[in-house]
């Protein structure tokens, strides 16, 4: 006789190891199934090459709720995020835009690029902590569904409507149209010079198939700003040994409260009976069974793969079909045998340490996301490039150096064909050689490089399409609408079918909040006390 | 493209005499420059505001030189109170307000010479001045580097100023300014400050800074003259009652919650609303808020006790929380002890039973005291000297 | 001199400006209405381009709000329809073409044909709920009275009225792209290129960019009100106006042609009247101005008179027009590769995919112009042959994207792009070349000096949600009232924006009459 669980998870990564932590808190017999024979999903840490540890997939920390690192007592089961300062843009003329932890060093670099934009900086940032601290208040929440009359969809609603009745009219209507706003005319409110606007434009981009003047982009930026390193909101921090790091305080405190998981279990079907589900057949034909089954997969690939056709409704399928899951970044992961140097930088600059990008102005972003809607790699990209070896030195052995390159845009599908080695190869190439124009050093120190493209993402962690979000941050797949209208509050169209990945609120980045809204959910239907804790009240 | 300065710490232009004088290298930063918060002992430094002459460094404060054809019209539409009423070799303190009428910043506007400006403000503004200048032919600039600043402030500091060599200064009025040749250069002086007392402000190019700090000096040896820091200054201006922005009002331009900026009246300042000159922005807001009534008064407290009230409550009888504490101190010279408070409308009457809620540690030992207070109508600190002209010695 | 006093003037004589006259003087207002030009209708203007051809500047009248027409009487005063329920036909150049007509479509297989029928009841229910909220002005959201509170509860039972599955649908596509919308629904390309074409006319913004759902609701407003196809107006639009300004005329309004209008007057914050180019004034407690946002602000109120954030908000209103005007006069009548002969007169939309609207789109967002523009045709002549010689045709063309600012600047590309334009055309019907008698190209800093349009832009501004329904124009101005007491927006830059509708204009009069009489 098989063993009857209460609960399986499907994926090991953050948001499944979250969710089961969160069951089995709760007292719950919870089984968690990984495909792969490591667990962590886009949150991994991985020797690739002998001696040098790669972040290969997610590679800073940020959004991680403090709630929940707290509650599961991340910190006591290994992991440690240590904050990391700063950025710069290069600039194709020779100069830089460097960005400092350093108020005061921050505003005099801005001003010997524009006097006005360094004054400018303050009203920007007042903006958009204005918007943070309004969508910080809903991550720990189940969004109320606007449809329904029930008292709790009520209550849900007029929470919502109270948040934003605080801001008052003017403050409210900013709101709105700062969520419908391209990062682009956002940024064109407050800052003259194009490498400024360029380097704050990041944030508005990455991870998304839009473009810098694609509205609604604005908004992708509060996803990159709503985090916080200890209290200190929109600071990022590296996981020490990697991003598999949060992977592992997860499943090690998950292990602690009784859990269960087993590795190179790739799950096939999920089974169906009597319009229930009830458990899942594995690809070596392997079943187990439980009284609820919880995906962390997308929703594309749990709707329309692990499933018979007949056992989802019709409607779900389509939904799924139309589920806007749009590959749009690469990444390298590079082994140096040293510290490159970039010759634009003074000497002792602290910006060594920092975010590196070579997009200097709005108009290259811009044409780097045409490439992607013409069907290939932006030829000028946008790189988010990290040496995290010289904040974490388990990264790299010692003077020797790991860089991480998020690369904005690459596209899921070429319009040439699927993607060849020879076309990832020429991808990466493409990317070094913009790194090697302000870095001469650069190539001589490469000591092995691992070139990703939606497809690697696709094929290892099984993001459908390569999207790192789990899905699109537009308005039609956000808040209740999340993955799709009707659905977002966590429960399948089936008795006994969740999800509990990226794909639904609120939203992909390592925040590992769906997972414990989903458990909250979860808990609730079971009639459980609720193990999940509130989110910090918003002063 | 211009080098980028990679220094931490700026250094003022009297970088060299401060840092000699600065014996107890207690350093804060002012807008990214180094400032002693004491040179050697903050009761004395605040003494010599009071007895005798104290000299502050106030190169870091942000100062914006306006001019053009509209600079006139500009600031008047960009500040409260009338500008044609400060005219050239004048100087007024101002503040100025967003839409919503609520205050942006204070500061001091000095009419150097027909249609030619210099608005010294706490906090950098340059941005809002751009937009304010929208239809307006001007020219900002920002000075900030470009003019090194030293106040001396006390009851012996014209009598130095004069040793120095700026022969009739006893005969500037209270807000008046005056140009003097100094070390080959020019050096503007004055007479206003930040202590409430008798003081003047010196204003010149950074070359000629270090040439200024020996001169004053030897010249004022004989009126007892010493450098003060920020600790010592802040003491004088709190007796004073005067405010300070990020202290006493959170900028608006730096509000994060709704609700939690002060307009002019809700910070004492009526006097600075001039509705008569014409538009300004703010106007409109103020307006309303002067027929609807305001949400908050701003009061002086004479507190019970020797316990400075700093980020005290303030309760009603009832024991209510009707407000709060923005600065407070001891106050050595007038020996009140001084709180600057923003209160929740109707309280702050004078003749409102108010509390300060006080929390204060002896030996480790938290005491909690229920401080009876006292509106404070006109000002705590306001010697004759401080309005005498010509300026007495001593 | 300063002339008797009115009790309201309209500054331009707009169609929102006759139609704002018109509803004032309805409710007994002496009304003064100003115009720079020496005829009434703003866009909606016909003139001679060339020796016998007459081409309208808005060619085809899609969202003429039927309350206002009705209560201005716009039929008695002269509008007449040469065509009316005109179809739609999209041409991909090729020989392939989509018609639509009538909520269906057709020339595609009969999954699309049910799906367009799907998507045409959707946008009739969801334009029902957008028509009726156009039709007001928009609710306070915090700072809310009863007034504000009860229209928003009218908003809430409307969107809950569409009922679970349709409100849903609303909810989710309503700040999406048309692109993800088509490309969901249809197969063909050249429905979806009809449908993203649409969204797009008129906005910088390809069909991938968000927010382009709203551009396509909004020029289907009327769907929801029965409304069919557009129409041709009989004259030419030119007609339209007249027809708005008679409308006025007859309620009582007055109209003064070429008279500019400089400045509006203020007297301690509050509008006293308006000064003329040639020194006149007239007083008047209450401007409505029909001017665009900029032009009423920074130019007739002037900056020193407002608050700087309120300047500041202004200044960043989107309003850079990417629409051109082209006109044609043709020797005969041009054949349309794929175009039925009995459909020569529909409105015809020139591009063959929502993939060539965005490629023409992406030089837009460089300052420059599309090599391969898109566009909207009309034939009038074939509805209305007075508007040219006997035999003789007139082409007139909504073409993108064209931006105001253009690199190198207009002087120096005016003529290529007008090649660049004949030649797409071309491509669609060939040998049209060989017909042109005479062309005349208007890019938006025409139409902005012909029409005093800040900007270039049709719609005074970029209707994207950014700048629509409760943010129209810009916060503080944004309920038709401004920062200045006694002056109203009246124009396409106040809600609902743009596109012949009347609705600006009557819901400004109404909102200051209702404003008026509480004081």
């Amino acid at each position: 006789m098989m063993k009857q669980y209460d609960a399986i998870v499907i994926g090991a990564g953050h948001n499944g190891l979250c969710n089961a932590a969160y069951l089995a808190k709760a007292g719950l017999d919870v089984l968690v199934l990984e495909r792969n024979p490591h667990i962590g999903g886009a949150s991994v840490s991985r020797e690739l090459y002998p001696g040098w540890t790669y972040s290969n997939c997610s590679y800073v920390c940020s959004l991680l709720r403090p709630e929940i690192s707290r509650d599961l007592e991340l910190p006591k089961h290994g992991l440690q995020v240590v904050p990391y300062h700063g950025g710069v843009t290069f600039t194709q003329d020779g100069d830089y835009f460097g960005n400092y932890p350093d108020e005061e060093r921050q505003l005099r670099e801005m001003a010997r690029h524009s006097p006005r934009d360094a004054s400018a900086h303050q009203r920007f940032e007042v903006d958009v902590m204005k918007q943070t601290r309004l969508i910080r208040q809903f991550l720990l929440k189940t969004p109320p569904d606007p449809t329904s009359f029930k008292p709790r969809e009520l209550k849900g609603l007029l929470e919502l409507a109270a948040a934003f009745t605080e801001l008052g009219e003017e403050g409210l209507l900013d709101t709105l149209r700062f969520w419908t706003l391209s990062i682009g005319d956002f940024l064109d409110e407050y800052f003259e010079t194009d490498v400024i606007k360029a380097h704050m434009s990041g944030s508005g981009i990455i991870g998304t198939a839009l473009g810098v003047y694609s509205p609604g982009t604005a908004y992708v930026l509060l996803h990159h700003y709503m985090g916080e390193v200890d209290g200190s909101v929109g600071a990022w921090g590296f996981a020490r040994g990697g991003m598999g790091a949060v992977a592992n305080a997860l499943a090690s405190s998950f292990l602690a409260h009784g859990g269960e998981i087993l590795c190179a279990a790739d799950v096939r079907r999920i089974i169906v009976e009597k319009g229930r589900a009830v458990g899942v057949a594995l690809a070596n034909g392997d079943e187990h069974r439980a009284g609820i089954v919880v995906s962390n997969l997308d929703p594309k690939r749990t709707f329309l793969q692990c499933f018979d056709a007949g056992d989802l409704p019709a409607e779900v399928r389509t939904r799924a079909k139309n589920f806007k899951i749009r590959g749009s970044s690469g990444k390298l992961n590079i082994a140096l045998d040293g510290l490159p140097t970039f010759p634009a930088l003074p000497k002792h600059s602290p910006l060594v340490l920092a975010d590196m990008h070579f997009s200097d102005s709005l108009a290259r972003l811009e044409r780097a996301y045409d490439d992607w809607k013409a069907g290939t790699w932006s030829q000028d990209p946008y790189l988010d490039m990290l040496i995290p070896s010289t904040v974490d030195p388990t990264m790299a052995p010692p003077g020797k150096h790991m860089m991480t390159v998020f690369v904005q845009y690459c596209p899921p599908t070429l319009a040439s064909g699927p993607w060849t080695p020879e076309a990832r190869a020429a991808f990466g190439q493409t990317v070094i050689d913009q790194i090697a124009q302000y870095s001469p050093d650069f190539k001589s120190l490469i000591l092995d490089c691992e070139v990703r493209t939606p497809k690697e993402l696709e094929d290892e962690v099984g993001l459908t399409e390569g999207n790192i979000f789990q899905g699109e941050l537009t308005f039609d797949q956000l808040l209740f609408n999340r993955p799709f209208p009707g659905y977002a509050q966590y429960r399948g169209p089936l008795p006994g079918l969740y999800l509990c990945g990226s794909g639904t609120h609120p939203g992909g980045g390592v925040m590992a909040a769906p997972g414990a809204n989903a458990a909250r959910e979860i808990l609730r239907d079971l009639r459980r006390p609720n193990t999940v804790p509130p989110g910090y009240p918003n002063d | 493209m211009k080098p980028h300065d990679e220094t931490l710490l700026l250094d003022t232009p009297f970088a060299a005499g401060v840092r000699r004088a600065c014996q107890l290298q207690d350093w804060g930063h002012w807008k990214g420059y180094a400032t002693p918060n004491a040179y050697e002992d903050v009761e004395q430094e605040y003494f010599a505001l009071r007895n005798a002459a104290g000299v502050f460094d106030l190169s870091p404060m942000t100062k914006y030189r306006i001019g053009g054809p509209d600079a006139g019209a500009f600031l008047n539409r960009l500040l409260t109170r009338d500008v044609g009423k400060i005219g050239p070799g004048r100087v007024g303190y101002c503040v100025w307000c967003d839409d919503a009428g609520m205050v942006l910043d204070d500061g001091t506007l000095f009419h150097l010479s027909e249609g030619d400006y210099r608005l010294c403000a706490q906090e950098r503004c340059l941005d809002w001045l751009h937009w304010s200048a929208l239809g307006f032919d001007v020219d900002i600039q920002d000075e900030t580097a470009a003019v090194a600043a030293l106040a001396v402030q006390g009851p012996t500091s014209c009598a130095a100023l004069r040793a120095l060599g700026l022969d009739g200064m006893q005969d500037l009025k209270p807000f008046a300014l005056r140009s003097f040749a100094f070390d080959g250069g020019e050096l503007l002086a004055s007479r206003t400050g930040f202590t409430g007392d008798l003081g003047y402000e010196l204003w010149t190019a950074p070359d000629h800074a270090q040439a200024l700090w020996d001169a004053l000096f030897k010249a004022g040896r004989d009126y007892l003259i010493r450098p003060i820091g920020m600790a010592a200054l802040d003491l004088a201006r709190i007796e004073a009652g005067f405010i300070q922005a990020g202290e006493d009002f959170v900028p608006a331009d730096q509000v994060l919650r709704p609700g939690r900026g002060r307009s002019p009246f809700e910070l004492g300042l009526d006097w600075l609303v001039d509705f008569g000159k014409g538009p300004f922005t703010g106007r409109s807001a103020l307006l309303r808020e002067r027929q609807r009534g305001s949400r908050f008064r701003f009061v002086k407290l004479d507190v019970q006790g020797d316990k400075p009230a700093a980020d005290s409550f303030i309760l009603n009888k009832s024991g209510k929380v009707v407000g709060h504490v923005t600065s407070a101190a001891w106050c050595p010279s007038a020996k009140r002890n001084l709180a600057l408070a923003s209160l929740q409308m109707p309280w702050g009457r004078p003749d409102d039973a108010l509390y300060a809620e006080i929390y204060y540690s002896r030996e480790l030992h938290w005491t909690r005291l229920k401080a009876r207070c006292k509106v404070i109508e006109g000002p705590l600190w306001d010697p004759p000297r401080r309005r005498q002209t010509p300026a007495p010695d001593f | 001199m300063t002339e008797a006093a009115y009790d309201a003037i309209v500054i331009g004589a707009g169609h929102n400006g006759l139609t704002c006259a018109g509803y004032l003087a309805r409710s007994g207002c002496k009304v003064l209405v100003l115009e720079a030009n020496d005829h009434p209708g703003g866009l909606a203007a016909t003139w001679e381009f060339a020796e016998g051809f007459r081409v309208s500047a808005a060619h085809l009248l899609h969202i003429l709000n039927p309350q206002v027409a009705k209560d201005l009487a716009l039929e008695l005063h002269g509008l007449k329809c040469a065509a009316a329920d005109l179809r739609t036909v999209a041409l991909d150049g090729a020989g392939g073409q989509v018609a639509i007509y009538g909520g269906k479509v057709e020339g595609v297989d009969a999954a699309d044909a049910v799906a367009y029928a799907e998507f045409h009841r959707q946008t009739q229910r969801f334009t029902k709920v957008l028509a009726g909220f156009c039709a007001r002005t928009p609710p306070r959201l915090a700072e809310r009275g009863w007034g504000d509170n009860l229209a928003l509860a009218r908003l809430g039972w409307d969107l809950r009225s569409l009922g679970k599955a349709d409100m849903r649908e609303l909810l989710r596509i309503a700040a999406i792209n048309i692109y993800d919308v088509a490309n969901d629904r249809f197969e063909n390309p050249l429905l979806k290129a009809a449908i993203g074409l649409d969204a797009v006319l008129g906005s910088h913004m390809g069909p991938r960019s968000p927010n382009s759902v709203y551009g396509y609701l909004h020029r289907h407003l009327n769907d929801g009100l029965g409304g069919g196809g557009p129409r041709v107006v009989q004259g030419g639009m030119g007609a339209l106006g007249e027809a708005f300004a008679t409308a006025a005329e007859a309620a009582g309004a007055e109209i003064r042609y070429g008279c500019r209008v400089v400045r509006i007057d203020l007297q301690d914050g509050r509008v006293a009247g308006v000064t003329l180019a040639d020194g006149n004034g007239f007083t008047a407690n209450l401007v409505l101005s029909n001017a665009n946002l900029k032009t009423t602000f920074l130019d007739l109120v002037g900056p020193a008179n407002l608050d700087a954030g309120f300047v500041r908000r202004v200044h960043n209103f989107r309003a850079q027009g990417v629409t051109a005007k082209l006109h044609l006069a043709l020797d005969g009548l041009p054949e349309f590769r794929g175009l039925a002969s009995t459909d020569a007169g529909a409105r015809l939309l020139l591009t063959p995919s929502m993939d060539d609207i965005e490629l023409a789109f992406n030089h837009a967002k460089y300052g420059e112009c599309s090599p391969s523009p898109i566009m909207e045709v009309s034939i009038p002549t074939l509805h209305d042959p007075a508007l040219a010689p006997v035999g003789k045709h007139v082409l007139s063309a909504v073409v993108q994207y064209a931006p105001h600012r253009l690199r190198g600047g207009w002087e120096a590309s005016r003529a290529a792009f007008l090649q660049t334009c004949v030649d797409r055309l071309e491509t669609f019907a060939p040998g049209i070349g060989g017909m042109v008698l005479a062309s005349e190209l208007l890019a938006p800093p025409d139409l902005e000096k012909q029409f005093n349009l800040r900007g270039g832009h049709w719609h005074h501004g970029e209707i994207a949600l950014d700048q629509a329904l409760f943010m129209r124009p810009v916060p503080g101005a944004h309920r038709y009232a401004t920062p200045v007491s006694g002056l109203y927006l009246c124009g396409a830059s106040a809600h609902p924006g743009g596109g012949l509708s009347g609705l600006a204009g009557r819901n400004a009069a109404l909102q200051a009459i209702r404003e008026q009489e509480a004081k």
